[in-house]
């Protein structure tokens, strides 16, 4: 029956095998324990740790006053390519109530390490490229003067819309007597002729709710959750600074790292103004597999 | 179809520079003496507040298999991308210059930092480190 579904779609086929080579990789390669943050849109100054592969499937669900609710939701593959280099691809797509289910698009960003120690704050530079219609609502970031009537009109009409955008981040993070602070400033600029550079913030700070680890092994343990808060919104564009038309959220947010080396995170965003989706609804769960990078060299014959 | 191709193109590079970085084993094994050589004065005099505590100890024996044994080994022995924890340089290191390791990694050789766990839990994870270095001394002088 299989076959005779491939021989019916050719396409089927590579797209299949893509799928099943991946999947036999992801097997191959063992688990490893994750110490996540609860941001879903900050981020602190930790990499990935080298040679290993993350991921992570994101849900939001979002409320829209003047349309459909929508249901938009990301992966990412974030691979530690060294300590101080961290590279990660993402592949959004939405459902929008009484509408459609679209692929929205895809970017790709890379996060440099800038000291070799720790400091009281430590800086990373965040490079994306992104490459989204007008309907991805993922809502990573909140940037220049987005507003929750961006969203209003159906999936048909902002699909038209194509947007190759450059991100610039610098992420500076402190982590003090168990507390993580993080300030990430957020400069975009949409790579057609005549946008203007678009700023943002995104602000974060967390705890484990227990500083030190139990001797068993345990699912439940309060050093297993980290609780936080985030608060990220858009600070206008290089033509119009400043906080009119621009919408904001403050988002309590929860990690839960399992023994079984899976992740859990919760966080509900709410809207502070009028420009702003009442609620921003997210889950997501990861998995981070350790020597991904050294399997693929051995496929390809790398050295020993 | 020119982005996925500038997409695969971005993916491979990351893999080949990455095999030409320190993640290739001779960079990667980095020595433990010449880290611990660069452990500032005031952090070596660092005293751990949890010193034979055997209960902090096996909670460190806990965090280490979670975090450190896919590179330094389960036991401590070492693999082809981290040294050995068991050696002399190890055993004899203060306290204070083990959690400052722990603390600032040895990024350009492919350790991590580890300031993402709690103070308490860095302490925990050196409480284990020593108790490694007293059960090989003990084993030795059998």
């Amino acid at each position: 029956m299989a076959v005779g579904l491939f021989t019916s779609s050719p396409r089927l086929l590579p797209r299949f095998l893509e799928l099943f080579f991946l999947t036999l990789l992801l097997f191959s390669c063992h688990s490893s324990f994750a110490q996540e943050s609860p941001y879903i849109v900050t981020y602190d100054h930790y990499l990935e740790e080298p040679g290993n592969l993350e991921v992570e499937y994101f849900s939001t669900f979002g409320t829209q006053r003047c349309g459909n609710d929508f249901h938009a939701f990301w992966t990412e593959f974030e691979y530690g390519t060294t300590a101080w280099w961290t590279t990660e691809l993402y592949l959004d797509g939405q459902t929008t109530f009484s509408d459609s289910t679209l692929f929205t698009g895809f970017r790709v960003e890379n996060r440099v390490r800038l000291l070799d120690r720790e400091h009281l704050i430590n800086p990373v530079l965040y490079v994306e490229y992104e490459q989204t219609s007008g309907a991805d609502k993922i809502i990573k970031e909140v940037e220049g003067h987005d507003s929750e009537s961006d969203f209003d009109e159906p999936n048909g009409v902002l699909r038209q819309e194509q947007d190759h955008e450059l991100e610039l981040k610098l992420l500076t993070s402190s982590t003090f007597k168990g507390w993580n602070v993080a300030l990430n400033p957020i400069f975009t600029r949409n790579l057609s002729p005549s946008e203007p550079w678009e700023f943002a913030y995104a602000v974060g700070a967390s705890r484990p709710l227990a500083l030190k680890a139990l001797p068993n092994r345990c699912s439940f343990c309060r050093e297993n959750f980290i609780a936080g808060v985030e608060m990220y919104g858009g600070l206008g564009d290089a033509q119009h600074l400043g906080l009119p038309g621009t919408s904001h959220y403050l988002a309590p947010a929860i990690a839960w790292n399992l023994p079984s080396d899976w992740t859990i995170r919760l966080s509900s965003g709410f809207g502070l103004n009028d420009n702003s989706h009442r609620l921003l609804l997210r889950w997501g769960l990861s998995r981070e597999f350790s020597g991904f990078g050294e399997l693929v060299r051995h496929l390809f014959g790398g050295r020993e | 179809m020119k982005p996925f191709a500038a997409l695969i193109v971005v993916c491979s590079i990351s893999l080949v520079l990455a095999q030409n970085d320190d993640a290739t084993p001779q960079r990667q094994r980095w020595s433990a003496d010449a880290v611990l050589s660069k452990v500032p004065t005031e952090a070596r005099a660092r005293t751990n507040p949890f010193q034979g505590n055997s209960l902090e100890a096996r909670a460190g024996g806990k965090l280490f298999e979670q975090h450190c044994a896919e590179c330094h080994g389960p036991k401590a022995a070492g693999t082809r991308h981290a040294p050995s924890l068991l050696g002399t340089e190890i055993r004899q290191a203060t306290p204070g210059s083990l959690y400052w390791i722990l603390t600032n990694g040895v990024v350009r050789h492919g350790m991590p930092v580890w300031s993402k766990l709690p103070e308490q839990q860095r302490w925990q994870l050196v409480t284990f480190l020593q108790s490694l270095g007293a059960q090989t001394t003990d084993a030795a002088s059998r």
